[in-house]
């Protein structure tokens, strides 16, 4: 008897009628609560992607819908010299930028993953670079790159190591080092407290333990934190790789892809192509190229997620 | 004992004061060319790292002469727009991947992860042939809508670890006692998910605020841009650079997402952190 009892106290009551019904049931409450997220990347995000592989087999300009050409924009583009010249810049733009990022934001996050007085002011003010607005970082950068008023020649004259100008963004691979650094400069942080984030999640214990069995610096590292941090370092390379090379407003705000379109990245010369020059079609299959590395990425980070 | 202070200025406050001046030297460059006087910004026998004549003349033109205020406005308004659109979907879309277990949630988790791997650069050109077929073309909307494209994938993950690290048993014990799963949400859930929350909400503001590539494609009129692209497309008239205004500007676009930031840090890295560990 007392069972029966306590079922009966313990008997839940919840709303009848259809809605209540329907709010209680974990398959059609779940399908409810993600329409809405569901909706607006349907249309805001998968239907475009679908529409911009479409356009990119199309001669669409501004205007006018276009027809089908086949691979007629990617043969075309194959044979452009401005193309290829952006092939080559977004891979050295990509590689040199995402490596230094890389080793620099690991210094960081190692020096700022100590105890030491300011630790907190510092962590906070290490963010900077990577929050503030890029595009108006960015015009920092063209100022500090100006050829006449750069801090950088004005400093480097004063300690007379140099005695004329250097015009930063005037030659082609001074430009492409120039917009690389500011790059860098602003991914730092993106590498250092994702990184931090991964220091803070090894076990104290486990350093306790490697030290009983008589490890040293290096060896802690090595066996230690690199084995817990690996995973996350190849998701944050993955996710600094893609948008790297998606990069648009550094390129655009300090060389509008010049000189003579010798800093184009695939972004830039899209917009320049589909949107100032009308050209739909062939600005969409520029876009196109960033593709494989986006296949790319989502493979390699969805082979370290399973693992994980 | 000397010999560990040595090294220890060396092998670690000698590159972290590297690392800070290097990362700072932009901010500080934004506020000294923000305050110099035009006589001196242009003059390179004088120091260019100081000023001792101050000035506001420069943000007195960039706040009357141009149209900053307008470009804050927009800014403001869209950033908070596409921030209260892409949570709220966001939020309830978190929860039911994580927690309702249903039909096919598991498929929809990694389609809005992989969402969030799709960069604006492929969507850009596309995009701006749907704005225009729906009317939005030089509108706010434009942009409240789209943003919540790279938002959404990001909160829901951000959410999704932390209603992870809330324990089943609470929800199970309001089950028992009889609430409905919206009670348990409204109750339960969402004041625990509270830091995830605000996490996710610094995040999409900040995220919204600094967006460039849509804003530019999307918005034309002048008094209709946001800040970043404001300043850059026209404050920069041919030749003439007019840097003083240019560094107000950078400056005072930089001020709001750093102070949101130095706020909420402690959060922040903490939403990172839980994210990361997801």
């Amino acid at each position: 008897m007392p069972s029966v009892q306590v079922t009966t106290a313990a008997r839940v009551v919840r709303p009848a009628g259809l809605v209540g019904r329907v709010l209680e049931n974990h398959h059609a409450l779940g399908v409810m609560m993600v329409t809405p997220a569901l909706l607006i990347l349907a249309i805001f995000l998968a239907y475009p992607f679908g529409l911009g592989v479409w356009l990119s087999f199309t001669n669409a300009t501004i205007g006018q819908a276009g027809r089908f050409v086949g691979l007629g924009n990617f043969r075309y583009l194959l044979g452009d010299s401005v193309f290829r010249v952006v092939v080559l810049n977004t891979t050295l733009y990509a590689a040199a930028a995402v490596v230094c990022k890389l080793v620099l934001g690991f210094l960081l996050a190692l020096l700022v993953n100590r105890e030491f007085r300011g630790k907190r002011i510092v962590r906070a003010i290490m963010l900077l670079p990577w929050i503030v607005p890029t595009s108006l970082s960015a015009l920092v950068f063209y100022w500090i790159y100006d050829p006449t008023f750069s801090i950088i020649t004005w400093a480097l004259r004063r300690i007379g190591l140099l005695h004329g100008f250097i015009n930063y963004l005037g030659d082609p691979n001074l430009a492409r080092a120039s917009l690389i650094a500011a790059n860098i400069w602003r991914g730092i942080p993106f590498f250092a407290i994702g990184l931090l984030a991964g220091l803070q999640t090894v076990s104290p214990t486990l350093y306790e333990a490697a030290a009983i069995d008589g490890a040293g610096t290096w060896q802690k590292f090595w066996f230690v934190t690199w084995p817990v941090l690996l995973p996350l370092t190849v998701v944050v390379t993955v996710f600094s790789t893609i948008m790297t090379v998606g990069d648009f407003q550094l390129i655009w705000i300090i060389t509008h892809g010049g000189p003579a379109n010798a800093t184009h990245l695939f972004g830039t010369l899209a917009y320049q192509r589909a949107i100032q020059g009308g050209f739909i079609g062939e600005g969409a299959a520029i876009s196109a190229f960033v593709l494989p590395v986006l296949v790319g990425a989502v493979m390699v980070s969805f082979h370290y997620l399973r693992r994980e | 004992m000397r010999r560990s202070a040595l090294t220890s200025t060396l092998t670690f406050y000698l590159p972290l004061w590297a690392f800070l001046v290097l990362l700072l030297f932009p901010f500080y460059w934004m506020l000294v060319t923000a305050v110099r006087p035009n006589k001196e910004l242009y003059n390179l026998s004088l120091n260019q790292l100081w000023t001792s004549h101050p000035t506001l003349q420069h943000f007195q033109k960039l706040l009357f002469a141009t149209h900053f205020a307008p470009w804050l406005q927009n800014t403001m308004l869209i950033a908070l727009g596409a921030t209260v659109l892409a949570l709220s979907c966001a939020v309830f879309a978190a929860y039911a991947v994580q927690r309702l277990r249903f039909r096919g949630s598991g498929v929809i988790g990694v389609a809005i992860f992989l969402s969030y791997l799709v960069p604006p650069v492929i969507l850009f050109i596309p995009l701006a042939r749907i704005i225009n077929e729906l009317g939005l073309w030089d509108r706010p909307a434009a942009l409240i809508l789209t943003y919540p494209t790279f938002l959404i994938p990001f909160a829901t993950w951000l959410l999704m670890g932390y209603f992870k690290s809330i324990p089943v048993e609470l929800e199970d014990c309001a089950r028992i006692d009889g609430a409905t799963r919206v009670q348990v949400l409204r109750h339960i859930l969402l004041p625990l998910a509270l830091p995830g929350i605000l996490s996710a909400l610094i995040f999409s503001f900040t995220l919204s605020w600094n967006e460039y590539l849509y804003a530019l494609v999307f918005l034309s009129s002048t008094g209709s841009k946001t800040i970043p692209v404001g300043l850059a497309t026209e404050l920069i008239t041919g030749d003439v650079f007019q840097w003083g205004p240019l560094m107000a500007g950078a400056l005072l676009g930089s001020v709001p997402v750093a102070l949101i930031y130095s706020f909420f840090v402690e959060h922040y890295v903490a939403g990172l952190t839980g994210a990361l560990k997801e």
